[in-house]
């Protein structure tokens, strides 16, 4: 298999996870969707690293993961003060942002 | 002991500037109060010995050129700009004696007629007298037109602080403001003449200036706006028609302040400033012929309304506005000596006068001279002083007035005057008249209104009869006149009073002996008429407020339209105030409608139309954060396709 299928299929899971975080209403379904897109990033920087022969490439991925793990711990962390406020954990009814 | 002229004067001229920086710099000396005026009063008078040592310097035989000693100030490609220094001569030196003297008995006056104020504001009268007493000197001493503009400047904002010195007196504000408008309004032309002669000379230079007009080196053309336009500024100050209607209410101020600014040095500035420039106004006989007629017409309307004031201070002014128009007259015919030599004479008595009816306000508490009567018997040291001052104005043999005034009246005939001299002789009528009826209502006569006095009933000007102590500092109620006993000034006062008042009498007798010599022949009718107006004047107010044989109420009715037309002061004010609500008034509205509605309109139509687009925009924003995904997603997309379709 040669690069062009890795890159594809990142390409479908970002699609995925874009898809979901434009189109969930729930906010840990959109959390869901943006660790999709992350993830296919990842899935990028490890297939470029591989055929081309550089580590670095890995080294970036780890790092992701962590900090995506602290950013799902953040994101996570928000979605329930947001669900204590207002009862609910549907992104219809945060428009606090509306004037 | 012979001292350096330029060094006397320059010490004449900066003590009194050095007494104001310390009283002003130094807020204890200025709070106490009477320290301050001690020392105020101390330098002005070692600045009067300076003076007069260098008076002496030029009046003795062998007269001495003219001195000038100016310093570089602004500094130009080709020598100074312009300088500041002194210029002392013959005419300047006897004007410095006559202001330092003046300002050194007023101080010492003010020391015992101001006594009641609190210190503070005592020591802030004394600064500014002080700082008047150097202005003016600056401008009587100024080798340059520049310097003199500027000490000009000085004096009139002195004037104005010292006027509205009871400033928490409505009346005292608006006339120290008035007084200050008036009067710039005439600077303002004053400036314009400086600079426009700088233009066609191109020098501010007194003696440079006088060097080219003595050999005809300023061009003609232009020059009677020039020399116009610095009459102007002597009219503000010199309170000539129409600008002089500031002078009476510049009553409000203490009376030392205005024998000192507005009788004896001040209003006399506009005459030394065309004595000082006479080679110049001879160059242009139509203007001089403005200010010869102005000048007649001025001192002929002052007297009539001196007539028919009730404040002794307003007919003081008054007759002040008629002096100076004999000045003014007297030089507008081309004999500026004349003007100078009434000028001295007229500062000396005027002063004794102002500083006499102070004494009066002082013991009676009031300023209506309805309200006095009988004094000479209670205030004696008084009454001979002020007769003296009056006789000297009424223009009597021996007394101090009689010589210049003559002169006066001699220049103007010589000068081919005839109409004004002829308004000035009925002017001298009337200046004995209202002296006199000042005198016999005040001093002789009962004390009181009483059934005789209809003449002036209830017309007389209104809200003027605050005394001197009335101001808002004022402690304790005013004695009312019923259980007060009037009585002589303590030395501090009558002391000055004797000094002008034998000054006054000296300058008689000396002038009775030694004739002046104006140059000019008078013809030999000119005494006997002079000195008939004068004693028909005093006759006519004997008869009427004295004998009572003429009733002043006939009097009255029977020049009752002029009567009515000067008791509103001839409408002037009227006028002005017609002008201010009718041109200022409007202009500013129609200025301030153009703001409202049009400057103020663009802006506010324009924040309008932004709060409405903000408005408009608000809509399209729903809040939703996934509306927003969407929009970023697009905008990448629309952002790649444009790099792809760019490449």
């Amino acid at each position: 298999m040669g690069l062009q299928a890795y890159l594809t299929l990142a390409a479908v899971v970002f699609c995925l996870g874009l898809f979901g975080t434009v189109t969930r209403r729930n906010t840990i379904g959109i959390l869901l969707g943006i660790e999709l897109m992350l993830n296919a990033v990842n899935i990028n920087l490890v297939a470029f690293s591989r055929f081309r022969g550089d580590d670095a490439g890995m080294i970036f991925t780890l790092f992701a993961i962590c900090i995506t793990v602290a950013e799902v711990a953040l994101g996570l962390a928000i979605v329930i003060l947001l669900f204590r406020l207002r009862k609910t954990a549907s992104a219809d009814h945060v428009d606090w942002l509306k004037g | 002991m012979m001292q350096d002229p330029v060094t006397l004067v320059l010490t004449a001229l900066l003590l009194p500037a050095a007494s104001f920086l310390v009283i002003g710099l130094v807020p204890p000396l200025r709070r106490s109060g009477k320290p301050a005026a001690w020392f105020s009063s101390a330098c002005m008078t070692a600045s009067l010995a300076s003076a007069l040592t260098a008076w002496f310097a030029w009046h003795r035989p062998g007269a001495m050129e003219p001195i000038r000693a100016a310093w570089a100030w602004l500094p130009s490609a080709s020598g100074p700009f312009a300088t500041v220094g002194i210029l002392a001569d013959s005419t300047s030196t006897t004007m410095l004696v006559l202001v330092t003297l003046v300002a050194s008995l007023v101080q010492i006056y003010s020391t015992c007629y101001l006594s009641d104020e609190p210190n503070p504001a005592l020591g802030r009268y004394y600064a500014l007298q002080s700082l008047f007493a150097f202005s003016m000197m600056g401008v009587v001493v100024a080798p340059n037109l520049l310097q003199l503009f500027i000490c000009w400047e000085l004096v009139g904002v002195c004037s104005c602080l010292l006027i509205g010195y009871w400033y928490t007196k409505p009346e005292a504000a608006r006339a120290a403001l008035k007084a200050f408008w008036i009067t710039k309004a005439g600077d303002v032309g004053l400036l314009i003449g400086i600079v426009l002669l700088h233009r066609l000379a191109g020098t501010f230079d007194l003696l440079e200036l006088r060097q080219l007009a003595e050999t005809n080196a300023i061009p003609l053309a232009g020059l009677s706006i020039i020399t116009f336009c610095l009459y102007l500024g002597a009219a503000g100050k010199s309170a000539q028609f129409p600008l002089h209607v500031w002078l009476p209410d510049a009553m409000e101020g203490p009376t030392p302040v205005s024998a000192l600014i507005h009788a004896a040095t001040m209003v006399t500035a506009g005459v030394y400033l065309l004595v000082r420039t006479q080679w110049l106004f001879a160059l242009t006989p139509d203007v001089l012929a403005i200010v010869a007629w102005n000048g007649a017409l001025t001192a002929l309307l002052a007297a009539i309304l001196a007539c028919v004031q009730t404040d002794i201070k307003r007919v003081l002014a008054y007759s002040t506005v008629s002096q100076l128009g004999y000045m003014m007259a007297a030089i507008g015919a081309g004999f500026a000596g004349c003007g100078f030599f009434h000028l001295l004479t007229h500062g000396v008595f005027k002063a004794l006068l102002f500083l006499g009816s102070g004494a009066v306000i002082h013991a009676v508490g009031t300023n209506d001279i309805r309200d006095m009567g009988g004094l000479a018997r209670k205030m004696p040291q008084t009454a001979i002083v002020f007769l003296v001052g009056t006789l000297s104005l009424a223009g009597v043999p021996v007394f101090g007035g009689f010589a210049s005034k003559e002169e006066v009246l001699g220049s103007v005939w010589e000068g081919g005057y005839h109409v004004p001299f002829f308004m000035l002789l009925f002017a001298a009528f009337l200046t004995a008249f209202y002296m006199f009826r000042v005198v016999f209502l005040a001093f002789w006569g009962k004390q009181g209104h009483e059934g005789g006095e209809g003449h002036e009933g209830a017309s007389g000007a209104p809200g003027h009869s605050d005394a001197a102590h009335g101001g808002a500092s004022s402690s304790g109620p005013s004695p009312s006149f019923a259980s007060f006993h009037p009585h002589d000034a303590p030395f501090a006062m009558t002391g000055p009073l004797w000094v002008l008042a034998l000054l006054a009498l000296g300058l008689g007798v000396y002038y009775t002996i030694h004739p002046p010599h104006g140059g000019f022949e008078a013809p030999g009718w000119l005494t006997p008429a002079a000195v008939g107006v004068a004693l028909a004047g005093i006759l006519l107010a004997y008869l009427t407020y004295q004998r009572r044989t003429i009733s002043a109420d006939a009097l009255a009715s029977a020049f009752a339209p002029i009567r009515a037309a000067a008791l509103r002061n001839f409408w002037l004010d009227d006028v002005y105030l017609a002008m201010y609500r009718g041109v200022l008034l409007t202009f500013s509205r129609l200025i301030g409608w153009i703001d409202r509605y049009l400057v103020d309109g663009v802006l506010n139509v324009v924040s309008a139309w932004t709060l409405d687009a903000g408005d408009r925009l608000r809509r399209t924003q729903t809040g939703k954060v996934q509306d927003y995904v969407w929009a970023v997603g697009l905008g990448l997309l629309a952002l790649m396709a444009w790099i792809g379709v760019a490449w």
